[in-house]
C-alpha cells in the first residue's frame, strides 16, 4: 500500500474537522478549526512551552520505561529459570498485573512528591509487569535441545542463560515491551494531568483551564503523534532484531 | 573394530517423572560397553528409552541408578568431549550458519583466525559453502542437519551422540546424509552412538547394533554387523539384506509390544 493510500483516511478526517468547524456545524469552542490549532502549535513551539514541557515528559517516560524493561526482563527470566524465584514472585505478579496502575498516582506522589520522581516510579511500576510476563513466557518456552546443545559445547549455566534463554525469550519479550511502551504514554499523561508542574499532561490541563482550546488541542495532537511515532519506530526496530525469523 | 571400552554403562535404570501424571520406568538395568572409535547403533521401537540412554551419556539427565563411566571417570555433566546431534537440529535460530558452527569454537577460547578457519573447513566438509550467512529458517531440513553436524564436528568431540539425526528428513535426503556421515566418519574416526528406529539405517551405518526392548528399555541383544562399509553396492548385497532380516527379526516383537502398549493405556 502506498503512503498516500495509507494516510488518506487521516487527511479526510483533517478536512472534515476543518470544514465542520468553519461551517459552524460544531461550536468552535468544542472543536477549534484545525488550521487554528496548527497556528497555536507553531506559537507553542516558538514560545518554548511545548519543547520544555515535552522534554520533561519524554525524560520521565524514557527513564521509567528503561527501568521497567531492565528490571522486568531480568525478573521474568529469573522466574522462568529458578523455581524459588517463581514461587516467591509468581503470585505477586499475578495479583498486581490486572490492577489499574493509575490508582497508584496519588501513592507515588505521596512518596516522591510532584516532580519527576513520582512519574518515573509510576511508569516503572506500571510498565514492568507486561515486560516481566513477556520475558517469563518467552524464557520458559526455550527449547530444551538448544539448552543442551549449548551446554555440550562448553557453555556454563550462566553463559547458556545469556546465549540461549535470553534470545529465545526475545520475541515475546519484545511484544511485552510494546505493550509497556503504549502504557507509558497513558500513565505519563494521566499522572501529569492530575499532579504536576511540568509536562505534556500539565500543559494540556493548564491550557484547557485557561480556555485556550486551540492550543490545548495542539498539545493533545502532539502527544497522539508522538505515541504513534514511538510505536512505529519500535516496530521497525523489532523487525530488525528479529530478522532471523523470516 | 577392536579397541578397549571407552564408555561402560553398568546396570542403569531411569524413571521419568513428568510434573503431572505418573512415573514411567524408561530404562531398566541397562548394561552396555562402547568401544573407542566404533560406530554403535541403539535400535528399538519408539518410546523404548534409547534417547534417554543417549541423554544420560551426554550428561543432560541425572543418573539415578547404576553408573556410566567414561574413560574411567563418572560422567560429570554435559561437556565438549561428547558432541550431540538432535533429530530436530537444535540450531540457534538467531545465528547464521557460520555463527552456529563458531559457537563451540568460541567456548573453547580459540583465537579468532583459527576459529574462522576451522568453521569454514567444516562448512565446506558438509557442503554448505555459499550458505555461511544464511539463517536456519532459510535452509532445508537436510541443510539444517548438515549445519548441526558441522557445528558438532567443529569442536572435535571424542564421542558423537546422534539422536535419530536423519529422522526428520525426506527419504532421499536421508539416504544421502547416511552415506556422507559414513564418509566423514571414515575420515575423522570418532566413537559414534547413533539412536534410530530404522533397521536398514542401523545395519548400514553401524559396526554393532544394540537392539533394545519395548518399554522399559533393556538391551535385548547386540548384533555384530561386520560389513565392508567401503563397498558402494552394499545396499544390494545379499550379506546386507540378510543382516537386515536378522536384525528386523529381533526388533519385530518389540515393535509389536510397543504398539500394543500404546493402544491400551
Amino acid at each position: 500500500m502506498s503512503a498516500l493510500a495509507r494516510y488518506l483516511p487521516l487527511l479526510l478526517l483533517a478536512a472534515l474537522w476543518e470544514l465542520a468547524a468553519r461551517l459552524g456545524l460544531v461550536s468552535s469552542l468544542a472543536l477549534p478549526p484545525l488550521s487554528q490549532v496548527v497556528v497555536a502549535w507553531i506559537d507553542l513551539v516558538r514560545g518554548g512551552e511545548l519543547i520544555g514541557n515535552g522534554a520533561s515528559s519524554l525524560w520521565r517516560a524514557g527513564a521509567g520505561l528503561a527501568l521497567a524493561v531492565v528490571v522486568g526482563a531480568a525478573l521474568g527470566i529469573a522466574m522462568a529459570w529458578w523455581r524459588p524465584v517463581n514461587v516467591l514472585l509468581g503470585p505477586l505478579v499475578e495479583m498486581f498485573y490486572p490492577m489499574p496502575k493509575s490508582a497508584l498516582i496519588p501513592v507515588t506522589v505521596l512518596w516522591l512528591g510532584f516532580g519527576d520522581g513520582s512519574k518515573i516510579l509510576l511508569i516503572f511500576l506500571g510498565c514492568m509487569l507486561p515486560v516481566t510476563i513477556g520475558a517469563f513466557n518467552g524464557a520458559r518456552g526455550s527449547d530444551q535441545t538448544l539448552v543442551w546443545s549449548a551446554r555440550s559445547m562448553g557453555a556454563s549455566r550462566l553463559r547458556m542463560l545469556w546465549d540461549v534463554v535470553v534470545p529465545s525469550a526475545m520475541p515475546e519479550l519484545l511484544n511485552g515491551i510494546r505493550t509497556a511502551l503504549a502504557l507509558s504514554f497513558i500513565l505519563l499523561v494521566s499522572s501529569e494531568l492530575i499532579v504536576a508542574r511540568q509536562g505534556f499532561g500539565y500543559l494540556i490541563g493548564l491550557l484547557g483551564a485557561n480556555g485556550t482550546y486551540d492550543a490545548m488541542f495542539a498539545v493533545v495532537l502532539t502527544v497522539a503523534f508522538l505515541g504513534f511515532a514511538a510505536d512505529r519506530a519500535y516496530q521497525a526496530l523489532v523487525h530488525r532484531v528479529l530478522l532471523w525469523r523470516e | 573394530m577392536s579397541g578397549r571400552s571407552q564408555i561402560v554403562i553398568d546396570r542403569v535404570s531411569h524413571t521419568y517423572r513428568p510434573p503431572s501424571g505418573g512415573a514411567t520406568l524408561a530404562l531398566e538395568d541397562v548394561s552396555l560397553e562402547v568401544r573407542t572409535r566404533e560406530f554403535l547403533a541403539l535400535l528399538g521401537p519408539s518410546g523404548c528409552g534409547k534417547s534417554t540412554l543417549l541423554y544420560l551419556i551426554g550428561g543432560f539427565l541425572p543418573i539415578e541408578a547404576g553408573k556410566i563411566v567414561l574413560d574411567g571417570q563418572p560422567i560429570p555433566g554435559p561437556g565438549p568431549d561428547r558432541g550431540i546431534v538432535f533429530q530436530h537440529f537444535a540450531l540457534f535460530p538467531w545465528k547464521t550458519v557460520r555463527a552456529n558452527v563458531l559457537y563451540g569454537l568460541e567456548r573453547m577460547g580459540l583465537p579468532r583466525d583459527e576459529r574462522e578457519r576451522r568453521a569454514q573447513g567444516f562448512i565446506e566438509l558438509v557442503g554448505l559453502t555459499g550458505f555461511e550467512d544464511s539463517y536456519p529458517s532459510q535452509l532445508s531440513g537436510g541443510m539444517k542437519q548438515r549445519t548441526a553436524i558441522a557445528r558438532t564436528l567443529a569442536f572435535d568431540p571424542k564421542i558423537l551422540l546422534m539422536d535419530e539425526p536423519f529422522g526428520a528428513l525426506d527419504a532421499q535426503t536421508r539416504h544421502l546424509m547416511q552415506s556422507e556421515l559414513l564418509d566423514i566418519w571414515r575420515r575423522t574416526p570418532k566413537t559414534v552412538i547413533f539412536v534410530t528406529h530404522d533397521v536398514q539405517e542401523a545395519v548400514y551405518l553401524a559396526d554393532r547394533v544394540a537392539v533394545m526392548t519395548a518399554r522399559p528399555g533393556r538391551i535385548k541383544t547386540i548384533v555384530d554387523i561386520g560389513l565392508d562399509k567401503g563397498d558402494t553396492g552394499i545396499l544390494k548385497s545379499k550379506a546386507f539384506i540378510d543382516k537386515v532380516d536378522e536384525v528386523w527379526g529381533l526388533v519385530r516383537d518389540e515393535a509389536i509390544k510397543a504398539q500394543a502398549a500404546r493402544m491400551s493405556p
